[in-house]
């Protein structure tokens, strides 16, 4: 047994990590309720968001935040189930290739085909729309979750698919009838990270989206800060609002997030 | 469904599969493979990314190695190693070890908070830490409390400190994940292993090197593997943060692909710059994963 003194002590040192850990979340916080202008009484702003939502167009920021999101998580969730089906119950030729390929996608950073898939998407006129933005993130994503998918088919019990063979399932009732429901935690879990990842993205919008009205909302908070100077209850508003959701998701779900993040380190 | 082919267990021969797997390669083929050869492509190639582009060969690569700028960018990339995964893995080995001997309560609220910082947006975490760095900032105001005033000063905007600044952040993003990881593989390390140790008379440092760090060669790859990725990737906290300055002090490659590409002009010498860094970032996975894994057998 350890002595009630380092009892303490290891509480101390968890207790400061954890006040450094939440301390910049707080001054955002406490900025975006301040107040900028001179001479205003009263401590809690709360119209810092209204006017943040409205005059600084974070409402537009975070609707088309939205949009991509549900886009990109569910065109790869639905890739990804899949994929993942066939590489974790199926044989077939080349299999093995063709996951490794995917699996050598997921290392690849988004550097690497941002900037030749901006030309390439320019000649088709395609960029500065939904599709430049959304379909690079759905493809890494689809990477990744091919990747998380098949580890959970593979991992899924035999004697259920092969129960419900001799009920007559075909592989694709098998799949959508019994497998996808039962994999309700490990689909959560894909879905969290592909969320939080999208809504996180910076550099494939700011490439591809050049007008206003295709800003995600970090890419708007970022040309927003670029106008004002930090410090300012509107800007730490704005920035109150992108972090929200997830933070909120995060608090929810965290389990998913912890292990999501650690066993999918590869990416 | 017509395509059900009754009596065939998965695991066997499925034609099938083709069909299951069509949409996720036909997406990652269009938006990952081609990007990625077209990238390989443009690297061979002097392009501004508008008018004619001619044949280069391997100059833009060369260039890398030889334009100050550029090199500049891949060893501050390796300073913010240090920053974001050295620094981060030291401090959460040595906390853990030094806590690995309770049995704590309340550990699921400090795992929460300690992992926050690794999922809020980047570009929120730079204006945040934007705000704490300014001129009369909590930092130097915390500075001058202490009677430290000859020590603030503006941090991002200082020569010599504006990188380590930008590193500290990486820091605060990773030692969270690291405590946290390290913390819970230790609580798998059985106690009598140390209390078999201890009747032999080992200290607490052979303990840690015999039984904790072999026990967490998985975890260390992990944080490793997240931390170092980060610190060469990053990019939203030098764009929002620093910009690459002041004067070319905290570029990193990102920022220059991006730089290079978009606002230089000089499209093959980006695109080069991201071949490397694609390779950097294999090879460091590889690399620490391949520690990790010898380590469990």
């Amino acid at each position: 047994m350890i002595s009630r003194g380092e009892r303490l002590a290891n509480y101390a040192v968890l207790a400061l990590f954890a006040v450094i850990a939440v301390y910049p979340v707080l001054l955002i916080l406490q900025t975006a309720l301040s107040n900028d202008q001179i001479g205003g009484g009263g401590s809690f702003h709360v119209e810092n968001f209204a006017d943040a939502w409205d005059q600084g167009h974070f409402g537009s920021y975070l609707r088309t935040s939205v949009v991509v999101a549900i886009l990109v998580v569910g065109l790869s969730t639905l890739f990804s189930v899949l994929a993942g089906y066939a590489f974790g119950t199926m044989r077939f030729r080349g299999s093995e290739v063709l996951f490794y390929v995917i699996l050598l996608g997921i290392m690849v950073p988004a550097e690497a085909l941002v900037i030749a898939l901006y030309f390439d998407l320019r000649e088709l006129g395609l960029t500065n729309t939904l599709v430049a933005i959304v379909m690079p993130q759905v493809a890494q994503s689809t990477a990744f979750g091919t990747f998380w998918m098949r580890a959970y088919f593979r991992g899924s019990s035999r004697e259920v698919v092969e129960a419900a063979r001799i009920d007559g399932a075909g592989h694709w009732t098998t799949l959508w009838r019994i497998l996808v429901p039962m994999g309700r935690p490990a689909l959560t879990t894909m879905i969290v990270l592909v969320f939080m990842w999208t809504w996180n993205e910076f550099l494939i919008p700011l490439i591809m989206a050049t007008d206003e009205s295709l800003r995600t909302a970090p890419l708007g908070l970022a040309f927003f800060q670029g106008q004002y100077t930090s410090g300012t209850a509107l800007l730490a508003a704005g920035a109150t609002l992108v972090a929200l959701p997830v933070i909120v998701l995060y608090l929810f779900l965290q389990r998913h997030f912890i292990r999501g993040m650690v066993e999918g380190a590869v990416k | 469904m017509a395509l059900a082919a009754p009596g065939r267990r998965p695991g066997e021969p499925r034609r099938v599969a083709y069909l299951y797997i069509l949409p996720a390669l036909l997406v990652f083929g269009l938006f990952v493979l081609v990007p990625l050869a077209r990238t390989a492509q443009f690297s061979l190639y002097e392009w501004n990314g508008l008018g004619a582009s001619t044949w280069a060969g391997l100059s833009n690569y060369r260039d890398l190695f030889t334009e100050p700028q550029l090199r500049g960018a891949f060893v501050h990339a390796l300073v913010l190693v240090v920053f974001y995964a050295v620094v981060p893995v030291l401090l959460g080995l040595l906390l853990a070890a030094a806590m690995s001997r309770a049995v704590l309560r309340g550990m699921g609220f400090f795992r929460v908070v300690l992992f926050l910082p690794q999922v809020i947006p980047m570009v929120v975490v730079a204006i945040a830490w934007r705000q704490i760095y300014e001129p009369n900032g909590p930092l130097n105001d915390l500075l001058r409390f202490v009677g430290l005033d000859s020590l603030a000063r503006p941090w991002l905007g200082d020569y010599t400190w504006a990188l380590p600044s930008v590193g500290i952040v990486g820091t605060w993003v990773g030692t969270g994940l690291c405590l946290v990881l390290f913390l819970a593989g230790m609580s798998r390390i059985p106690r009598e292993l140390y209390e078999a140790a201890r009747l032999d008379g080992a200290g607490p440092l052979r303990e840690f090197r015999a039984i904790t760090l072999p026990s967490l060669r998985g975890e260390l790859a992990v944080a490793l593997t997240l931390t170092v990725i980060a610190a060469l990737k990053t990019f939203d906290l030098v764009y929002v943060m620093t910009s690459g300055g002041p004067g070319t002090e905290t570029t990193v490659p990102s920022y220059q692909v991006y730089n290079n590409a978009f606002l230089l002009g000089r499209v093959g010498i980006a695109t080069a710059l991201a071949v490397v860094l694609t390779l950097v970032v294999f090879v460091a996975t590889v690399l620490i994963n391949r520690v990790g894994e010898r380590g469990q057998r």
